[in-house]
């Protein structure tokens, strides 16, 4: 297929790896645009979920919350900030910080609503105020949760930033983007397969890492909700 | 001198940004004149949303059904086929496009099949996980009463299994109705292609119209199919599986 040698062409190219619009300066934007999505909807929706949680009360909002943002185009808010005269890196990270949020909300109010009835009573039966026993005894057991929440986040947001490419701004979706504007297909092939190649590296990465730092008696837990 | 000559230039720049801002068009971003007078376009994107969304969801039901009974009968083969469409739904559909566009071209086709995949795998996992959660005692019974393998599945599996099949429809099309926007990529987004005509010529009301009109979609299929789950399944309220 003559599109498959052009993109081959095209990633054999180092020219088109190095330089200021380079795929390894694109891949790092969209990995930096990422943490700071992924962190700021950390940032706000872990302290709610978890407190939420430990005061068992809020499962409708958090129900409604990730129904809203299911039906939420990304694309939809990407154009509203992009074209609120927010500037493309942080109208990027703002819309796509927002449809992380869901995933971490819903993932550490379940974590801490889950915890034991019987290990709560026995935490402050022990004496341990209900700060102490949020920080010492649910906080650890919900972290598997927590954790597989952040990991579903993150890779929901690896996997949108492209798409911002189409209202400016900056990552590999800006190869896609250009490369389609340009009707230049091996170069929209080859950005295809490099944004797919990162989600699924993204993806393996995280997982792993989650396995790794998961102590063992836990890990059935946090494989039964990762999905 | 120079002082007077400073100050009348900076005297002199004020009624210009004055008379700018007084000429600059309002920008709202609600405007239901926008509606009445582009009736005709949000008709017409509003009809490619729907059609599509519901082309998209009933081809990937005709696929899941059999594909979720498969694996439901044969475990064996439930891991590779869920563990696939994991794979396949961690591709964004922005890749998907972008690798379909080359052979399938710019277009209706291209979207298409991505939201197809994308929809498939949101109802094969709730096919599957349905099929399972059927209550072991049932599936007891009817093999008691001399029930084989497939007449099981039809007759009694699959009925149980109905509420949270519907579950994983009303899913599939709330995220279809969001997912189809993604298709500007390839020029054929229903609403998403006026939100990116919006964006492109800074015209908001033409990008909120087209997101509630997005929302108000995707609340009104999801009605819609909870209400067909409860008249074919009355015997349970469909309650969501996954």
């Amino acid at each position: 297929m003559d599109v498959v040698s052009d993109a081959l062409l095209w990633l054999n190219d180092p020219l088109n790896w190095t330089g200021r619009r380079g795929v390894l300066a694109l891949a790092g934007e969209h990995l930096l645009i990422s943490v700071a999505a992924v962190a700021l909807a950390a940032v706000v929706a872990l302290p709610i979920g978890i407190w939420l949680g430990h005061r068992r009360r809020g499962g409708a909002v958090t129900v409604v919350v990730a129904n809203t943002s299911r039906a939420l185009p990304t694309f939809a808010l990407l154009t509203i900030f992009a074209s609120a005269g927010l500037f493309g890196g942080s109208a990027t990270t703002l819309a796509v910080a927002i449809f992380a949020v869901p995933p971490i909300l819903t993932n550490a109010y379940t974590g801490v609503l889950e915890v034991d009835a019987d290990v709560r009573d026995a935490a402050r039966g022990m004496g341990m105020s209900a700060w102490t026993s949020l920080r010492r005894v649910e906080l650890p057991l919900a972290l598997p949760l927590i954790g597989a929440g952040l990991r579903t986040a993150a890779v929901q947001v690896v996997a949108t930033v492209p798409l911002a490419a189409f209202v400016g701004g900056t990552s590999l979706g800006s190869l896609i983007a250009s490369g389609l504007a340009l009707q230049r297909y091996g170069e929209v092939l080859a950005g295809g397969v490099l944004v797919a190649g990162l989600c699924l590296a993204v993806e393996g990465v995280l997982a792993g890492a989650q396995h790794a730092l998961t102590p063992r008696p836990m890990r059935r837990r946090a494989v039964r909700e990762s999905a | 001198m120079r002082v007077s000559a400073g100050a009348g230039t900076f005297a002199g720049m004020i009624p210009v940004r004055a008379l700018r801002a007084a000429t600059e068009p309002a920008n709202p971003w609600l405007s239901w004149d926008y509606v009445t007078r582009n009736q005709d376009d949000l008709v017409r994107a509003l009809s490619q949303h729907t059609t599509l969304t519901f082309q998209a969801v009933a081809i990937a039901l005709v696929l899941a059904l059999p594909l979720g009974a498969l694996a439901h009968v044969r475990p064996r083969l439930a891991g590779p086929l869920v563990g696939t469409a994991g794979v396949l739904y961690t591709v964004p559909s922005v890749a998907l496009f972008a690798i379909l566009a080359p052979w399938t071209g710019i277009g209706r086709t291209t979207v298409l099949i991505g939201l197809v995949t994308y929809a498939l795998l949101v109802l094969l996992r709730n096919i599957v996980v349905g099929l399972a959660g059927v209550d072991p005692a049932v599936r007891d019974a009817a093999r008691g009463l001399g029930y084989g393998r497939m007449r099981l599945l039809l007759t009694v599996e699959l009925p149980n299994a109905l509420p949270a099949i519907v579950a994983g429809v009303r899913l599939a099309t709330v995220t279809t109705v969001a997912l189809v926007t993604v298709g500007v990529v390839v020029g054929y987004g229903g609403l998403g292609q006026l939100m990116f005509r919006g964006f492109r010529s800074r015209y908001h009301a033409e990008i909120m119209t087209a997101t509630l009109l997005c929302l108000a979609l995707a609340l009104v299929c999801d009605l819609v199919l909870y209400a067909a789950g409860r008249a074919i399944a009355p015997w349970s309220r469909a309650g969501r599986t996954a």
